[in-house]
């Protein structure tokens, strides 16, 4: 097991490499000069252009660069622009061009909007999702299946950022049913403000993905309650309900293990819509933001951010597969 | 009963009570039907037999005749949503169809338990054997778990599991096949059931593993007394279980009978059938198999009259199409009340030794016929089902070679 886990690190660290690379690639080799998004439109100047280029290193080659950049995260850095100095400890990712501040410390202090964000919308998803499932799957074929399934298509079919917007527009905006969101308060102020600035949104994309997670663990429960072992538990006189879940959702949730580790590792690297139309201050809108405005080093972060949930999720699922099905060894 | 006792006892007094006790299982007119898109499935018509404490009864038919669909009857684990019952299946008494799910609770693994064909698919590959037979245990005696645990590991024991206590813990994917059927017959037999299902129990085990399970369920029966139905498609195995047999088609009985007499003397077409079919080992290898032709009927439009009239290789010599019109009945045939058969043919005794027989075990004829002959002149004693356990089947039988056959 512990073998295994330290092969999969090391090719998690391979795979964080490429995507840190291809994130330089298509930055670099693209279509337009990062360095113009900071010379003024109108009184552009090719010295001008030059001389932001070099104030914020892009005139180095790019290898250089990334060679820096890669030696940040390892060893830190430190960042001399003009006269004001600005310290990075590893693992540094590099200084915002536009907001010359710490990406680290500025990612660090935008983590926690989107930590709770995930937390809430992926409670509300599981626990929505899984009873919607499970309980189609125990009245299969029946009316309430048949609106159970119906309805999370429908629900699936509208884009979420639509879906999200409305709500927004309606239950916030227009009605007040909802309490203004955007405001995020950390949870150690008073749960009552964390959740009141969350909550809506939570909702959104706790109902949203939640329609997949009942198709999903419907599924599931339907192949498991067909199996002979639980059968067996039935012969033996069990209740019904501790067949369906002590031994038909023991079996049936295990792929669904498998799809909340990663979907939770995606809603961790930032949901853009959600932030966006909510007004959330997470990772998915600080990247949104950056990508509007050139800025590499915050790009780069949220990239390799995301990349490393992904992988560490991969990582733990299996290991957690291992914990769930006794077949399973590392 | 504590776990020693259990362990020593003798039978209980049920067994003393001979024949004429009431039999512990009675199934009446039982018929399932399951409505689909495609319309309804007739699984099993107008199917009657009854069962005593301490007996046997073997269920042979090809895939999809019923008889596991009928044992699953008894258990209730057919989902009433979806499932059509009439008839009657009384437990020791007690009416069982119509019983709700809870009520059925107590029965189901408790006065009757259930063996399955594949224990692997059968046991939850992510709890531990001991966990899944405690859990049957605790399911219907209120004992802490630790008691609970205690008796997996006797019932493992006494199933013939080395070092028990070892094993208790250990997952259905590191026993051998031949282990995770014992696991499932201690897990059954966990409650002592008064009933015992065995569903084609020894059909996913290799051979020698066969038998010693087969060993294992008769030694069992003796101790605990249960009455035994043991659905299979393989004869030799009802040849050693069973006191009788019954032989289903397309959801119906078509023969019943005490084994040895059915068996060698067979009067359904079906049975012959059957019989035919099992591989021969000392057959040299060039001789063909016998099988029946054709496929099992549809059981969403059954065929009109007889449902085997259009596999049967006889019935152009029941008079007046009757085969395809007319639906036999399930009655005794020449050879005495226990033997019901359900055909047309006026003679079938003659037909099997003539023209059966003598394709399938030639060495067999002259003594069936000489047999027959014994038995004809005494009708109201064919072969006494007592004595059931020392014949096997004409396949079986026909290599011996010290001459008794002759």
């Amino acid at each position: 097991m512990f073998g295994y886990i330290l092969r999969r690190l090391v090719s998690g660290i391979l795979v964080l490499v490429t995507v840190s690379a291809a994130t330089f690639a298509l930055f670099f080799y693209g279509p337009s000069d990062p360095a113009l998004a900071y010379c003024p439109e109108t009184r552009c100047t090719p010295e001008r252009l030059a001389a932001i280029s070099d104030q914020l290193g892009l005139d180095r080659p790019v290898v250089e660069q990334y060679g820096d950049y890669m030696k940040g995260i390892v060893a830190g850095d430190d960042f001399q622009a003009g006269a004001i100095s600005i310290a990075c400890d590893a693992p540094c990712l590099g200084v915002s061009f536009k907001l010359r501040l710490n990406v680290t410390d500025y990612l660090w202090g935008r983590f926690p909007a989107t930590l709770s964000l995930a937390i809430g919308g992926a409670a509300i998803f599981l626990a929505l999702g899984l009873t919607l499932g499970v309980s189609a799957a125990r009245r299969r074929g029946t009316f309430s299946d048949k609106a159970i399934v119906s309805s999370s298509l429908v629900i699936n079919a509208v884009p979420y950022y639509l879906l999200a917007l409305l709500a927004y527009l309606y239950l916030i905006s227009e009605w007040s049913i909802f309490p203004a969101s955007g405001y995020y308060s950390p949870f150690s102020a008073g749960p009552y403000a964390w959740v009141k600035g969350m909550l809506l949104a939570w909702i959104m994309l706790g109902l949203v993905y939640s329609t997949q997670y009942a198709r999903f663990s419907r599924g599931s429960m339907i192949e498991s309650l067909n199996e002979d072992y639980v059968r067996t538990a039935r012969a033996k006189g069990l209740s019904e309900r501790r067949v369906t879940l002590k031994h038909a959702l023991r079996a049936a949730i295990v792929p669904v293990v498998t799809i909340f580790g990663l979907d939770f590792a995606l809603l961790l690297a930032g949901t853009i819509f959600t932030e966006r139309i909510f007004s959330i201050q997470g990772i998915g809108l600080t990247a949104l933001d950056a990508i509007g405005t050139k800025d590499l080093p915050i790009i780069s972060a949220t990239v390799i951010l995301g990349a490393t949930f992904i992988v560490v999720a991969n990582i733990l699922v299996d290991v957690v597969y291992s914990l769930v099905d006794p077949r399973v060894r590392l | 009963m504590t776990e020693s006792d259990f362990l020593t006892s003798a039978p209980p007094a049920s067994a003393q009570q001979g024949a004429d006790a009431a039999p512990y299982l009675v199934v009446e007119d039982l018929t399932v039907r399951f409505p689909t898109a495609d319309g309804v499935v007739q699984a099993v018509t107008g199917l009657n037999y009854t069962l005593k404490q301490g007996k046997t009864l073997g269920i042979v038919g090809e895939s999809g005749s019923g008889k596991s669909v009928s044992s699953m009857a008894i258990m209730g684990l057919h989902d009433p949503k979806r499932t059509d019952m009439s008839g009657s299946i009384r437990v020791g008494g007690r009416e069982v169809i119509g019983l709700s799910n809870n009520q059925m609770q107590t029965l189901r693994g408790g006065e009757v338990a259930m063996i399955f064909q594949d224990p692997l698919t059968s046991l939850h590959p992510f709890y531990s054997i001991g966990d899944q037979i405690a859990e049957a245990y605790r399911a219907h005696n209120k004992v802490s778990k630790a008691q609970a645990k205690a008796k997996a590991v006797d019932m493992l024991d006494r199933v013939g599991i080395p070092q028990a206590r070892n094993r208790v813990d250990d997952y259905p994917h590191q026993f051998s096949g031949g282990m995770r059927q014992r696991a499932m017959i201690a897990m059954s037999l966990s409650n002592d059931p008064k009933l015992l299902i065995a569903d084609e129990p020894t059909t996913a085990l290799d051979v020698t593993v066969q038998a010693q399970i087969l060993d294992l369920l008769q030694e069992l029966q003796r101790d605990f007394d249960s009455a035994i139905i043991i659905i299979t498609h393989d004869l030799g195995v009802v040849a050693e279980m069973a006191d009788e047999v019954l032989v289903m088609y397309a959801g119906r009985g078509v023969e019943h009978g005490p084994t040895r007499e059915l068996l060698t003397h067979p009067e359904m077409p079906y049975t012959w059938g059957l019989l035919s079919s099992v591989p021969d080992v000392t057959a040299s290898t060039e001789s063909r198999l016998l099988p029946i032709p054709g496929n099992p009927p549809s059981l969403l439009n059954p065929p009109t009259g007889c449902p085997y009239h259009p596999r049967c290789a006889h019935r152009d010599k029941v008079p007046g199409d009757l085969c395809r019109t007319e639906l036999p009945e399930l009655i005794p045939g020449r050879r005495g009340p226990a033997h019901l058969k359900r055909c047309h043919l006026a003679n079938p005794d003659m037909i099997y030794e003539t023209e059966v027989l003598p394709e399938i075990a030639p060495d067999l004829v002259e003594l069936v016929t000489e047999e027959s002959l014994e038995d004809t002149s005494d009708p109201r004693h064919p072969g006494s089902p007592e004595n059931a356990d020392q014949i096997d089947t004409p396949q079986r039988r026909a290599p011996d070679p010290d001459g008794e056959v002759k």
